[in-house]
């Protein structure tokens, strides 16, 4: 029988290993880093077509992460997605007539916010609405284009 | 109707075993209050359970993560997604086979452990000398091995996880020349802390639960001769090993399902 002291410390350092692993699991492994701060403000864009969007996407400035969206909803009226970013407080100076793109990271990667800032002195602030966007680039749709151009051009030709 | 008596009964015998099952889990719970008063038993058998089972799980989940860091990068080199590698050991690991391989590996090295012993106190009428002695053997022998059992699992299965995602990154970091910072931050955009940290927690605790509980009601069921312990001991890891896949696929399409 091992002594109850020795006992005592190998189920301490069993329990702490477990709770490092869980540590680091959260820390390490998932997104919680990426999290924290979580406080920024929110500005609003409207998108004709958001593609494959989601919520907690990263929205990027010159390639650098600067928030992520919190929420997406459409609107009934006009039938456009309402896209609900959270920026930062640390990026504070975003011209009013900064330019939304919404991009995809590689061919088949996740799609995110790109923005564009444009000349403007004035900034946005908290509840500010970006009027300049351009909506996700469908693959179907370029394809499309490109199969119905492409028919045009051997019609022309044929004749 | 010979045949029918017979189904009859096998069905009023599983019933009446389900019901034992049940009156052993409320007298166990019972004892959670007992148990505060004396911690020393707990930690024994968070000794024999936890500790004791640490090896085996490290060295799994060592080799599971390598092999997973192995196999996933012939697949997804194939589509020169080498980068996704980090992901996919990630997320297989602490969804699934963190849990449900702990689980399995649990029930081997302590599930039956837990019912041999307990069925040769009942062999050798123990827990019938505590009860001469007006000690409940429930309360004082099962509920430590129970809650031992509870606690240990979701720490195993984070030591699992863990040691897992390390040895991907050893293999396919180390071994195949992935990224490393592709690796990390792949893995860091894509798992979720809630969706897929917490769920694999609550598995990992449910099978804890599932666990013990069959390894614990087997050994206080059993035919009190030798053959009567190892067929408990049999069933302990049969029944743990079919359960813990039953629950696995229930939770899985409960929380992963949208």
């Amino acid at each position: 029988m091992v002594q109850m002291r020795t006992m005592e410390i190998m189920v301490g350092g069993f329990m702490a290993a477990g709770f490092v692993a869980l540590f680091f699991l959260a820390m390490q492994v998932s997104n919680l880093s990426n999290l924290a701060g979580g406080d920024g403000y929110q500005i609003t864009a409207r998108f004709d077509n958001i593609g494959g969007l989601k919520v907690r996407s990263p929205v990027t400035m010159a390639g650098v992460r600067v928030g992520r969206v919190t929420e997406i909803s459409f609107d009934n009226t006009t039938y456009e997605a309402i896209v609900t970013l959270q920026v930062d407080r640390s990026y504070n100076t975003i011209p009013d007539d900064t330019f939304a793109k919404i991009y995809t990271a590689g061919l088949l990667g996740e799609q995110y916010i790109g923005l564009d800032p444009g000349g403007s002195e004035e900034y946005l602030a908290d509840g500010g609405t970006i009027s300049l966007t351009q909506s996700a680039l469908v693959l179907e749709e370029i394809i499309g284009q490109f199969l119905f151009s492409k028919a045009e051009e051997g019609g022309s030709d044929g004749e | 109707m010979e045949q029918l008596a017979r189904l009859g009964r096998t069905g009023i015998a599983s019933l009446q075993r389900l019901g034992r099952g049940h009156l052993l889990l409320l007298h166990m719970l019972s004892g959670l209050t007992d148990l505060t008063r004396r911690p020393r038993l707990l930690i024994a058998q968070l000794y024999s359970v936890g500790v004791l089972s640490m090896l085996i799980i490290t060295i799994s989940g060592l080799f599971v993560g390598m092999v997973l860091g192995l196999q996933g990068f012939y697949i997804l080199s194939q589509f020169g997604a080498e980068e996704a590698l980090g992901v996919m050991v990630a997320a297989s690991l602490v969804r699934e086979l963190g849990p449900v391989v702990t689980a399995l590996l649990f029930a081997g090295r302590a599930g039956s452990a837990l019912t041999a012993e307990i069925g040769l106190m009942k062999a050798t009428e123990q827990l019938s000398g505590l009860e001469m002695m007006a000690v409940d053997p429930i309360k004082r022998i099962l509920t430590p091995r129970f809650m031992a059992g509870l606690l240990s699992m979701p720490l195993l299965a984070a030591i699992f996880s863990a040691i897992g995602v390390i040895g991907g990154h050893l293999v396919g970091v180390g071994l195949l020349g992935v990224d490393e910072g592709a690796y990390w931050s792949q893995m860091q955009a894509k798992i979720d802390l809630h969706e897929d940290i917490y769920n694999g927690v609550i598995k990992s605790i449910v099978f804890g639960f599932v666990c013990t509980w069959i390894a614990l009601f087997q050994g206080h069921d059993c035919v009190p001769t030798s053959e009567g312990v190892s067929r408990a001991t049999t069933r302990t890891v049969v029944h743990s090993a079919l359960a813990i896949l039953c629950l696995d696929f229930v939770l899985t399409a409960l929380m992963f399902g949208e």
